[in-house]
């Protein structure tokens, strides 16, 4: 089955366009100076100031972790763009006012922001590059008393809400690329849902790296309130590069007492060519705290590009009876390199937990699973589910399983089931011998494989991700 | 309909299929016999399009067209279809979809509007009656956890939905208990027409009591060694194979 299974996806990344928009860009690498020339560009008060120092001044202390199944060439830090905006003609008040290219650059991606507020009842908050260009449906928002800004505005606008926050879930010091983000973070996207308030929409972002060589240093905060809703959409593309481009996002979402946090990624980074050259180096630090009773925090996640992912996201169940979910997807192809899963802490007691890992291998791209479930002392009656599906096409590529169960409370129960199969040129055979053709019988099969992860996301979002891996994984069969 | 000349097909090294020719016209029914490893199952999964196999010789042309040049999808489209001896499992996949697919994408390649899924549905339900199926099955996903006869039956509903012109049946037999044969081959019998034929590969005789063929042919080590009316068939029940089968050495 060697050969002829793997000849055929290889489509250009269909995003892989540049826009040529004046970006404000401060030079390569990292300093002192280089924290206070962010935090001074974007006028931040004293306190946030010395929350990036201290952070920067604990990663020169940190070594990068290598614990990971992963491999790329060493990262000088030194030639990094730590910031970079798009320099705004003047200040905007309505999406109106929003740069003409940009608006034709949202056009190319499909998220015309006009249609999707009308459509699709979604509010779009676009980060482009760093900052915030603009925030849509944020009057309707607000007369629920729900906040959904871009990070910068928050820092100016609900400074108590923020530094009560920044930092709660992912400490400054947690690892090596969250130090480095909480020293240069640039923006992201701020969310409060007040006590007793169900979002009525979607929220969703689209992140965008658009100047060459520019790291992007994201960092999100979401908080619901007790009793609160919200559910979130983070969606990903970025123009094609040679230059491998670093990525280290934060996100935190704290859940108060019966409060409920639905975080849905689909991520479409530049992967990189067929040779491996290019492709975004994507370390990622996210982590939920259900910090009330009953509040539940579901992360579900499809991941198709990045040359790199390094991506845990987590779970704190400090509430008794808190719920935490973790449903993923991830595909590699080509010398794609994922090391991907969850952290799930039970601390509370009655906590509950999900696992429903689903990995996808193709041409020599190798997928992990590393999730780690661990049942504190005083969390009587903890459960856990973990089911681990791994996926090969061909057989140049790898899956790899690194499940830690740590149990410290005798009343737990923690199962896990795991799996890997291969496509088979018999499915495939099938498929097409009832007139399906190649392409839509491989989509078919990992469509079919990711069900369980899919059916997850909000319905526009599982159609994109159902696409998007059909076009990841085309010519991957031959 | 069907013109197969001089076919060879190997596996891997192993040569199969040395020199088969056959002819099959509207309204047939042929059987292909023959003991273990003659060959067979292979020359119905040539014609269908099995990448397993490499065709190294001859030729056969499906109502005018070179059959083997097309990729299976194609061959599909064109009205070829394969009963399997091993339907496959598609976890996740609901049989429903994966019917209205293929269904689809047949009628599409013969520039056909495509069938919404109420309408498909409609369509569904006859045809499950005829296979004595019921329609959860739908819901399931393709195969999985099929019993080995409902396997069986999920072909037959197939060819009935995508109606076929050449009916391939690849041992349909093997492993059915009486009652699931006769469904099967009701299914097969109904479906027949004037204008489609079938090919029906078997090993046994059992099949041909409820199916009746037109033709009998015997395959040996990739040849065919004999054919006849249907009283070959009983002629083979009675006397096994060996008869026609010369002892074959290095080249088994």
């Amino acid at each position: 089955m060697g050969g002829s299974i793997e000849t055929l996806v290889n489509r250009e990344y269909q995003y892989g366009f540049v826009t040529d928009i004046e970006a404000e860009t401060i030079p390569r690498g990292l300093d002192e100076k280089t924290v206070r020339l962010i935090s001074a560009k974007k006028n931040e008060p004293q306190w946030l100031l010395d929350w990036r120092l201290k952070a920067y001044n604990r990663w020169t202390t940190m070594l990068e972790p290598h614990w990971s199944n992963v491999s790329y060439a060493p990262i000088d830090y030194q030639n990094v763009i730590y910031f970079s905006a798009p320099k705004p003609k003047k200040q905007l008040g309505s999406l109106d006012e929003v740069d003409p290219k940009l608006r034709e650059m949202y056009g190319k991606l499909g998220i015309s922001l006009d249609e999707q507020k009308r459509m699709n009842n979604v509010a779009v908050d676009v980060v482009m590059d760093s900052v915030s260009v603009g925030t849509s449906f944020k009057a309707e928002l607000s007369k629920l008393g729900i906040i959904f800004c871009s990070m910068g505005e928050a820092v100016r606008e609900h400074p108590e809400l923020v530094r009560k926050y920044l930092g709660s879930v992912v400490p400054h010091s947690d690892n090596f690329f969250a130090a480095l983000n909480s020293a240069v973070f640039s923006d992201g996207s701020f969310v409060y849902v007040p006590k007793g308030v169900r979002c009525p929409m979607e929220l969703s972002t689209y992140f965008r790296i658009n100047a060459e060589g520019t790291g992007q240093f994201e960092r999100t905060l979401i908080i619901a309130d007790e009793g609160a809703y919200v559910s979130y959409l983070e969606g990903c593309t970025a123009p094609k590069r040679d230059t491998n481009q670093l990525h280290a996002a934060v996100v935190e979402l704290v859940a108060l007492k019966d409060a409920t946090i639905k975080y849905s990624t689909v991520q479409n980074w530049f992967a990189g060519d067929e040779n491996g050259e290019g492709g975004i180096f994507n370390f990622v630090t996210k982590r939920g705290k259900c910090a009330g009773e009953n509040s539940k925090i579901s992360w579900t996640q499809v991941e198709t590009g990045s040359a790199i992912t390094w991506k845990y996201p987590s779970v704190i169940l400090l509430g008794d009876n808190s719920v935490g979910e973790f449903y993923s997807v991830a595909v590699v192809n080509n010398h794609q390199q994922a090391d991907t899963g969850t952290k799930m802490t039970h601390i509370g007691r009655n906590t509950r937990s999900t696992i429903v890992s689903k990995g996808i291998s193709a041409g020599e791209g190798n997928n992990s699973y590393r999730g780690q479930v661990k049942v504190m002392p005083k969390a009587a009656f903890a459960r856990n589910y973990t089911q681990c599906d791994s996926m090969l096409i061909g057989n140049r590529c790898g899956a790899h399983t690194f499940p830690y169960i740590e149990v410290q409370n005798q009343s737990a129960t923690v199962e896990h089931e795991a799996s890997t199969s291969k496509i088979g040129e018999d499915q495939i055979f099938y498929l097409t011998q009832r007139g399906i053709s190649k392409e839509n019988a491989v989509s078919m099969i990992v469509a079919g494989f990711c069900k369980d992860v899919f059916k997850e996301l909000p319905m526009e979002f599982a159609l994109e991700a159902q696409q998007l891996l059909g076009i990841t994984l085309e010519g991957s069969v031959g | 309909m069907l013109e197969i000349k001089d076919l060879y097909a190997k596996a891997g090294d192993r040569d199969i299929l040395r020199g088969i020719s056959l002819s099959v016209a509207a309204g047939e029914v042929h059987a292909i016999m023959g003991p273990n490893g003659s060959g067979k199952s292979t020359l119905v999964q040539v014609l269908a399009g099995n990448p397993a196999y490499e065709v190294t010789g001859g030729s056969a042309s499906f109502n005018g067209k070179d059959l083997l040049s097309l990729p299976p999808e194609e061959r599909a489209q064109a009205g070829v279809f394969l009963a399997f001896q091993y339907p496959v499992e598609i976890p996740g996949v609901s049989n429903a979809y994966f019917l209205r697919s293929a269904f689809n994408s047949i009628r599409q390649a013969r520039g056909e509007d495509e069938v919404d899924p109420l309408d498909f549905l409609d369509y569904m339900e006859k045809k499950l009656e005829l296979v004595d199926m019921d329609i959860e099955m739908l819901s399931r996903s393709v195969n999985m956890g099929f019993s080995g006869g409902e396997k069986k039956r999920n072909e037959i509903l197939q060819m009935a939905v995508l109606e076929p012109k050449l009916a391939l049946l690849d041992e349909t037999d093997s492993g059915l208990d009486i009652d699931a044969l006769r469904i099967v081959a009701n299914g097969v019998n109904t479906l027949k027409r004037p204008d489609n034929a079938t090919i029906v590969v078997t090993h046994y005789q059992r099949l041909l009591n409820y199916i009746v063929p037109d033709y009998v042919h015997v395959l040996a080590h990739g040849r065919m060694v004999k054919s006849g009316d249907k009283s070959l068939a009983l002629e083979l029940e009675a006397k096994g194979y060996d008869w026609l089968v010369e002892p074959q050495g290095a080249l088994a």
